[in-house]
């Protein structure tokens, strides 16, 4: 059996500084996407969307993307969002250079 | 009700007044409501004969009620401007700056946007950029 | 330049107050975020792809070294070391935090410099040639116009919520080096019969929609200009679309409405709102020029220059390529490269900042440019001290002799940075000047104008790059388009579309092949590759880039 699914994650920046943040299985923010929480079936990534909604004093600008979860991990779909959890490609910032 | 702001804070209610609307001027009427979209040049007669003129804010970005009020002013009227709708304490001194003597906004509203907010803003006189260069108060 | 009096103090100094508390009401609640962007928008504080971004303005592209010294000094503080310098001559830093940045701003008011209207929908940092006061073609330096433009538009209550961005340019010489054929409002400063007044261009713009700006007024009297200005500013915000952000821009209503309507409604608004100006104080206008003025020029023999010259082929190389006349025959402005050949075009690291600094006080009269090219200019050397400005330059890297050459590539941050984009361009500019540094072809190319932008919105003026070069993202992939014959200059044109986008991996092999073919082509090493452009027109491009669909033809 193929250990393929896809499905979404909710994001946001941090309100006061910024990070990339993924919202994880206990509602709260998470720097990194491995703990971000995948949603398969449309309910429970409402009632997260509807929550998270309701955190603007923690975070801001919330979507959803759609993500590839697999052996491998948890990979976004389009390009920008992979950038977005990595960092620049022109020096050694953002996420990939911090010790999560 | 709703909430009148001017230079010394939240105003206690006055008498509710009836503002004729934009497309059907009452005879007699010297109260008008003026929306943000207003083709000044579509307003016949001198303005004058209008004791309070209220101008609409339908979101707080739509800034085409500052330049509505200013203009007002320098056509010459004399009147009351009133600024209403969603509005921010920011916007404060650009109102008053641009000709209008009072900001209105809703209860609820002003429940989020304190008085002390709204004072904060209110020395809209100084640091007036515009005057410095030449323009006129 | 010019100083900042005790007004301008006061003013930055009550803004900041201001946003210290617009911060604290945003943290608390009292302000949502959609109230709360437009303001920390206003204070030039945009929210990014990985963080937060501060663009600082830097008025008319213009500064001195304690001011360049202090933004080094941000840079190390709360940033990551670096800051990368824009095609609208201001400063980025791509990693404040929001509760950092009220300290941000009160270390730039230190130095008199701020974040004010450097973003949302108000009047932006006003342009300027960065040769102004220097370049020997210049006819009147447009700079105390410059400074008048930003007094007027600073916190102008009527123009905070405006339909769009408002973008203006100024110039003091024929030969446009503020492109100001691509502003919203562009101005060139020139004399009439013994007076001051102005070529008034608008409607101008890159993006979505590129437009060639019209003449509104082909001699506007000096004393007009603010009330002018103001006219044109207030019919746009009663005008200007807001149902559709697309449409919103001076170009659009201008097309629309078309430039006799226009012009037709300003001199109306601009009758009236005469009445309400009393004239710009004399004493102030008049204190704003004299701080432009030429500062007291050295009168002094030029030293070692030519010997140098003469005897040093890297000190003439980067003489021929990187400066350029001034209109005092014993000095030189001096243009510093921030295009090392695979770095990020426009950056430059907190180091490279004070050392600048260091050599604009010391040997460029205290004063510092910055092009909308994205490269650094010290206006006033004395060729006497050019070896020394060289030789220091080299000392921090910072003496790539490429100044109008290939690999002096306009790129905008692109998707490394900017929540907007729809592309990289970082790591094109970057392979495309490793490329031709590699084939070591640079220097027999000659004058070149590559622009890369990120997205649909320009900011890296691919449009008027004569080979521009727009990311965009196809089937999920990044794409790249290939626009040629654009102009930035006086003769402004919008580059033609060549065809079907490259990949990332074709983008750069598809511009050798341009490159190439341009050098099988010119009529010799004199004509550059935009006059072979004109000579040829696009069709014989297209089949090198595209040769299999030619064979339709």
């Amino acid at each position: 059996m193929s250990n393929n699914h896809t499905g979404k994650v909710i994001t946001a920046n941090d309100l006061l500084n910024g990070d990339v943040v993924y919202i994880n299985s206990q509602l709260k923010w998470a720097l990194r996407l491995s703990d971000a929480k995948v949603f398969i079936d449309d309910a429970s990534f409402e009632k997260a969307l509807t929550h998270a909604n309701k955190q603007q004093n923690e975070v801001v600008g919330i979507y959803s993307i759609n993500i590839n979860l697999s052996e491998t991990g948890i990979a976004p779909n389009h390009f920008r969002e992979k950038f977005r959890n990595n960092g620049p490609s022109n020096y050694n910032h953002g996420k990939q250079s911090e010790v999560l | 009700m709703t909430q009148i702001i001017s230079d010394s804070g939240f105003e206690l209610p006055k008498e509710a007044i009836n503002y004729s609307a934009w497309g059907n001027i009452i005879a007699g009427n010297v109260a008008i409501d003026i929306p943000s979209d207003a083709d000044l040049n579509l307003l016949s007669g001198d303005l004058n004969r209008f004791k309070i003129i209220r101008i609409n804010f339908p979101t707080f970005a739509d800034g085409r009620g500052f330049t509505i009020a200013k203009l007002i002013r320098i056509r010459g009227y004399k009147g009351h401007i009133r600024a209403t709708g969603y509005i921010i304490p920011d916007q404060y001194a650009m109102a008053r700056r641009s000709g209008f003597d009072d900001v209105e906004i809703s209860r609820s509203l002003a429940k989020r946007q304190t008085e002390s907010e709204w004072l904060f803003r209110a020395n809209w006189r100084e640091h007036d950029y515009q005057k410095r260069v030449g323009f006129l108060r | 330049m010019y100083n900042y009096s005790e007004f301008d103090d006061a003013f930055i100094k009550e803004r900041n107050y201001q946003f210290r508390n617009q911060v604290k009401r945003r943290v608390n609640g009292d302000l949502t975020e959609d109230e709360f962007k437009p303001l920390r928008l206003m204070n030039g504080l945009y929210l990014q792809l990985h963080a937060y971004m501060l663009r600082v303005a830097i008025p008319y592209g213009t500064l001195n070294s304690s001011q360049m010294n202090k933004l080094a000094m941000i840079a190390d503080r709360w940033d990551k070391g670096y800051g990368h310098f824009t095609t609208r001559q201001n400063i980025q830093f791509n990693w404040p935090k929001l509760t950092d940045v009220p300290d941000i701003l009160d270390a730039l008011a230190e130095v008199k410099m701020h974040a004010i209207q450097t973003s949302g929908n108000t009047i932006r940092n006003v342009t300027a040639d960065h040769f102004s006061g220097a370049a020997a073609d210049e006819v009147e330096d447009p700079r105390p116009y410059a400074e008048l433009i930003r007094q007027w538009s600073t916190d102008h209550p009527e123009f905070q919520f405006l339909p769009r961005k408002f973008k203006v340019s100024v110039t003091g010489s024929k030969n446009d080096r503020a492109v100001i054929h691509a502003h919203d409002i562009g101005l060139r400063v020139l004399h009439n019969d013994g007076k001051i007044g102005f070529q008034v261009i608008v409607g101008g713009g890159l993006g979505r929609t590129p437009m060639i700006g019209k003449v509104i007024n082909s001699f506007l009297p000096e004393q007009d200009l603010l009330p002018y200005l103001e006219a044109i500013v207030s019919v746009w915000n009663i005008l200007g679309r807001r149902d559709n952000k697309y449409k919103s821009r001076i170009k659009i209503t201008v097309h629309e409405h078309g430039i006799e309507k226009i012009r037709e409604i300003v001199d109306e608004r601009f009758a009236e709102i005469k009445r309400s100006f009393s004239g710009v104080n004399k004493e102030l206008f008049s204190e704003i020029k004299s701080a432009f003025l030429p500062s007291l020029l050295k009168l002094q023999g030029i030293g070692d220059f030519e010997f140098a010259y003469e005897n040093d082929a890297l000190f003439r190389s980067w003489v021929d390529t990187n400066t350029h006349k001034h209109k005092s025959s014993n000095y030189i402005i001096a243009s510093i490269s921030l295009k090392n050949h695979g770095e990020t075009p426009g950056d430059a690291t907190s180091d490279q900042m004070r050392m600048i600094a260091d050599i604009a006080q010391r040997y460029s009269h205290d004063e510092i440019r910055i092009s909308h090219e994205q490269n650094i200019i010290l206006p006033h050397v004395h060729k006497s001290d050019l070896t020394q400005v060289f030789s220091l330059l080299k000392s921090v890297n910072l003496n790539t002799a490429n100044i109008g050459l290939i690999s002096d590539i306009i790129a905008c941050p692109g998707m490394d940075y900017c929540a907007l984009a729809t592309a990289r361009s970082i790591p094109i500019a970057q392979e495309i000047a490793m490329r031709f540094d590699d084939l070591k072809l640079e220097h027999k190319i000659g004058h070149i104008q590559i622009k890369i932008s990120g997205c649909i919105n320009a900011c890296g003026h691919h449009h008027v790059g004569h080979i521009g070069i727009l990311g965009l993202d196809r089937a999920g992939e990044e794409n790249y388009q290939i626009t040629l014959g654009g102009s930035a200059t006086e003769a402004t044109a919008i580059g033609e579309r060549a065809g079907p986008g490259f990949s990332a991996s074709t983008i750069v092999p598809a511009i050798e092949k341009i490159i190439l073919f341009y050098l099988k082509v010119r009529l010799g090493e004199y004509e550059s590759f935009i006059q072979t452009y004109r000579r040829l027109g696009l069709e014989p491009f297209k089949k090198i880039l595209y040769p299999s669909v030619s064979k339709s033809f």
